[in-house]
């Protein structure tokens, strides 16, 4: 005790502080209490952060904005306070969201716009089965608003913009949905751009997806075009053809000098079949007028317009994109490679998309010299080459090499390069910080996949990706596309996913096989799987059809659809040819729906028939799309029916009436449930439709 | 606020209108070098689009004075709802009198009012009022399929790839746009007309029944997609809320 009192009047503290002391803690007891209280407010930290997070400011907001409805109790029943949690270990989720967006399955407030109390839209997917992050990436465990939605320091992903949610559509799905036309497109593009022949991209389970453009062999270029509009194309590919997917490497003068010499003098010969009198035909036509209106309605009649693009006088597009756009053909191609190609195009470029046309030698020329009419007399005006140097040539190789041209195009004395490009198998997952990004540029993984997809070449000196002229649309497609590969793509169980639809290899056998390739059946028409989606699916053409309206319609292809163009070209065939294909179609593209047997041989009864047509113009309101009767009827949707008797087989009627969609997916027509009697009954009056008018009116 | 009825669209206008975020962050007005006495809609209203993303037009408006003839140089600031991105928000006419912008929607499905405002020479604005459509993913898919089975009869404007069905028709089916018919109809009863056709609620056997064609989630897709661009807008039947 007195050594205490020594003690304290020896440290003199300051007054404030001995002011202090003798209020508070000048004895025991109120020490004591006030200890208590220090206590009890370091105790209360605890509780106020929990009190002040922001998930829990959230949640009593949530509170209040429900106990103003009608249905407050109800929706307080759903309501679960305390931090909520989707944990699904194979999938690697653990989401919090639902801590804050306690509304995600109310559907009785969909008027609240005001997040985090939005109600989640329809979508086929349920969050507890599928979890947030997986679609909306963020982190899933974060419970700030900050953490959860941004990018910072220490996490990588932010929310995605909506216009890139598809894109995690894609992860688990490879084949095409229906409600995602933003990645259906991207995915198309990474083909049809080209973009897969420099970047390698492998889907989840492990398949290389492929380029679909078809970029030409430039083995015989020589033969097929002038050095000069190597030159012009090189410079700028659009300027001859707006449509053009070859994209623009921003060479310089002297580069595209070189490239041009090099490729010219790497060229071999081809073993083009020139025809002196197609050649002669051609020149002719320049300045007959009469040769050129025969010359344009063969281009007519041929149906080239099916496939190929023309710029018209009010500078639209008119034709198909199957094949290139003719405007300047005339600027570019050499006749005697013309006169070639239009003869037989699979001698220059055996897997052409291109049909061989059965053209004799006049027509060929009638047709190289309306071409070589469609020409561009500005675009190689300014075009002056001198011969190519040793040097130049040199220097041309070289360049090739490094922009990888013989990534996408078969060139002599290069080879083609493999993984040119870097990989984009993960790209969906880059780490922001591995990335150079662009002035101007925000620094999020998608900003910079569109920027780069947009401007290559801002992105630094040196660089060799090219330029493309893509709208901001098909952009946004694109970088959907690139999102959906990415680490968890990868990672996610292959019981959950939608494997891509193996490619089809399917190629027909024999004589006839022949004869479909050498005529590019697979350009317009799919069979078994593989081929285009410009004309109607062949697969089970040989159910469908009977052989003398299929004989007939290699004759004389018409269209069966009032408001359809026709598109078919008639390709001159042979009565043997014709044979050769139709016994085969015939025989082998058959389906096991269409039950031949079960339909009479000897034709149905008459009552039937009339049975048939009741149903026809009353139950099932046919007419609504198809013209039986071309006085009163006027469906424009499906074929017109007036020929259907001798066109299709009865047993090929009856399954599509009892469903259309199972032979035809996707076809407009519905299934209507149809009982077999209703069916029958209408099977017989379509049978009976064999356009007997007409036959009617030429024997009058 | 809108309290006795729930209809969401003219909720997304209303509570988040004018403040949209412009392109560039130091966006200051050009200066006009005209101004006109009128300014009308040259295209890209009432188009419809996934959320957040870009309209498939352009928006164009023209400014015109009061001889009808366009003016150049006229100041047209454009705004839209929260979330609608603006590329430019603001500008000057060119040498045909218009104004182009590149619109992209917001986040909420639903109806997006955009007013574009040009000011006269007494210093008054003049407002023109458009109006496009964000679709979530149910609309989406709704709008493909109508693309894909509906559109040829529904849809009375014929394109070269699609030619219109409409004139063909005795019985005439009613566009999707049209409000003052189809907004009086329940989700039941299109869910009953689309699966089960005409004849169900007693109306036309042109209609086909799709019931054994779509699942239900793609009828209710449809029915979504109907819903939104259904003109007057739709306004959803029952919850009525109480009062604070």
């Amino acid at each position: 005790m007195g050594l205490a009192l020594v003690g304290r009047s020896e440290l003199k503290l300051p007054a404030p502080i001995e002011k202090f002391r003798k209020t508070f803690l000048g004895n025991v007891v109120q020490t004591f209490a006030w200890m208590s209280l220090l206590l009890l407010v370091l105790l209360a930290i605890a509780p106020a952060k929990h009190f002040f997070a922001d998930w829990h400011r959230y949640q009593r907001g949530y509170e209040r904005l429900i106990s103003r409805r009608s249905d407050a109790v109800t929706l307080r029943r759903h309501f679960q306070p305390g931090i909520q949690q989707i944990w699904l270990p194979e999938m690697g989720v653990v989401d919090r969201c639902t801590t804050c967006h306690s509304a995600l399955k109310e559907t009785t407030l969909v008027d609240v716009t005001t997040q985090p109390y939005r109600y989640h839209p329809p979508i086929p997917h349920k969050p507890e089965e599928m979890g947030c992050s997986i679609c909306h990436r963020g982190q899933g465990t974060a419970t700030s608003v900050e953490e959860a939605h941004k990018s910072t320091l220490a996490w990588e992903e932010p929310l995605l913009p909506a216009k890139y949610l598809e894109s995690s559509c894609g992860q688990c799905h490879q084949q095409d949905l229906k409600g995602t036309p933003q990645l259906n497109l991207g995915r198309k593009m990474l083909g049809e751009y080209g973009c897969v022949h420099c970047h390698t991209i492998k889907r989840p389970d492990g398949s290389v997806i492929t380029g679909t453009d078809d970029p030409p062999s430039l083995a015989h270029v020589a033969d097929k075009t002038s050095r000069e509009w190597i030159f012009a194309w090189l410079k700028d590919p659009q300027a001859y053809s707006t449509t053009s997917t070859m994209p623009n490497f921003k060479l310089s003068d002297d580069d595209a000098r070189d490239i041009s010499a090099f490729l010219i003098s790497s060229s071999t010969p081809a073993s083009l079949k020139v025809v002196q009198a197609s050649l002669d035909q051609a020149k002719k036509v320049k300045d007959d007028a009469a040769l050129q209106t025969k010359a344009a309605s063969l281009y007519g009649e041929s149906f080239c317009a099916s496939c190929h693009a023309v710029q018209n006088a009010a500078g639209n597009l008119v034709g198909g994109n199957v094949g290139p756009e003719l405007t300047k053909i005339g600027s570019k191609a050499k006749p005697e490679w013309l006169q070639a190609w239009v003869r037989n195009p699979h001698d220059y470029d055996p897997p052409t998309a291109m049909p061989h046309y059965r053209f004799n030698d006049q027509e060929v020329g009638l047709l190289t010299g309306f071409l070589m009419g469609k020409a561009d007399a500005d675009l190689l005006a300014n075009v002056h080459l001198d011969a190519a140097t040793p040097d130049q040539v040199a220097h041309g190789k070289r360049l090739v090499n490094d922009y990888g041209c013989a990534a996408c195009h078969e060139i002599n004395g290069v080879k083609r390069p493999e993984n040119f490009a870097p990989e984009l198998t993960k790209i969906g997952s880059k780490p922001v910080n591995q990335l150079a990004f662009a002035p101007g540029v925000q620094h999020t993984l998608y900003d910079y996949i569109g920027a780069k997809i947009k401007q290559p070449r801002a992105f630094g000196q040196g660089l060799k990706m090219p330029q493309y002229t893509f709208a901001p649309t098909q952009i946004d497609a694109l970088v959907n596309a690139l999102l959906s590969h990415n680490e968890r793509a990868l990672t996610i169980p292959a019981a959950k996913t939608v494997p891509a639809l193996p490619p089809s290899h399917y190629e027909p056998a024999g004589k006839a096989g022949q004869l479909i390739s050498d005529l590019s059946c697979f350009s317009c028409h799919a069979i078994n799987g593989r081929g285009g989606d410009m004309a109607p699916d062949l697969t089970w053409e040989g159910s469908s059809v009977q052989r003398e309206w299929l004989v007939q319609f290699f004759r004389n292809p018409n269209t069966l659809r009032p408001a359809l163009i026709r598109r078919m070209p008639r390709f001159n065939l042979t009565d043997a040819e014709i044979n050769t294909l139709t016994d085969y179609i015939l025989a082998v593209y058959q389906s096991s729906r269409v039950d031949r047997d079960s339909m009479p041989l000897s034709g149905f009864p008459p009552a039937q028939v009339e049975q048939g047509k009741q149903l026809y113009y009353s139950k099932y309101g046919c007419q609504a799309c198809h013209i039986i009767d071309t006085k009163q009827d006027k469906g424009y949707i499906g074929p017109t029916l007036t020929h259907v008797g001798s066109r299709l087989t009865s047993a090929w009627v009856y399954a599509w009436m009892k469903d259309p969609s199972a032979l035809r997916p996707g076809t407009q027509e519905p299934k209507r449930n149809m009982s077999d009697e209703d069916a029958r009954a209408l099977t017989a009056f379509l049978m009976s439709q064999k356009g007997g008018e007409k036959q009617e009116a030429k024997k009058r | 606020m809108n309290r006795t009825a729930c209809i969401m669209p003219l909720l997304v206008v209303a509570a988040s209108m004018g403040c949209s975020r412009q392109s560039g962050a130091n966006y200051s007005l050009p200066k006009p070098a005209a101004s006109g006495a009128a300014i009308v809609e040259s295209s890209g209203g009432k188009q419809t689009s996934a959320v957040g993303t870009q309209l498939p037009q352009p928006v164009v408006v023209q400014v015109n004075d009061d001889q009808g003839n366009a003016v150049t140089g006229a100041l047209v600031v454009l705004r839209g709802p929260n979330g609608v991105f603006l590329d430019p928000a603001a500008g000057l006419t060119d040498s045909s009198g218009q104004f182009t912008s590149n619109v992209s929607l917001g986040t909420i499905p639903g109806r997006y009012q955009l007013t574009a405002t040009t000011t006269t020479k007494a210093g008054k604005n003049l407002d023109l009022k458009m109006e496009e459509i964000g679709l979530g993913y149910q609309e989406m898919l709704g709008s493909q399929l109508n693309d894909q089975y509906c559109a040829r009869c529904h849809n009375q404007e014929s394109t070269p790839v699609r030619v219109s069905n409409y004139d063909n028709l005795e019985t005439k089916p009613h566009a999707f746009t049209e409000g003052d018919t189809l907004n009086k109809m329940s989700d039941a009863d299109l869910l009953a007309i689309i699966s089960h056709g005409g004849p169900a609620l007693n109306k036309s056997p042109l209609m086909a029944p799709y019931g054994y064609t779509l699942s239900k989630s793609e009828i209710q897709a449809l029915i979504a997609y109907i819903r939104m661009v259904s003109d007057p807008p739709y306004g959803a039947p029952g919850i009525v809320y109480a009062q604070k």
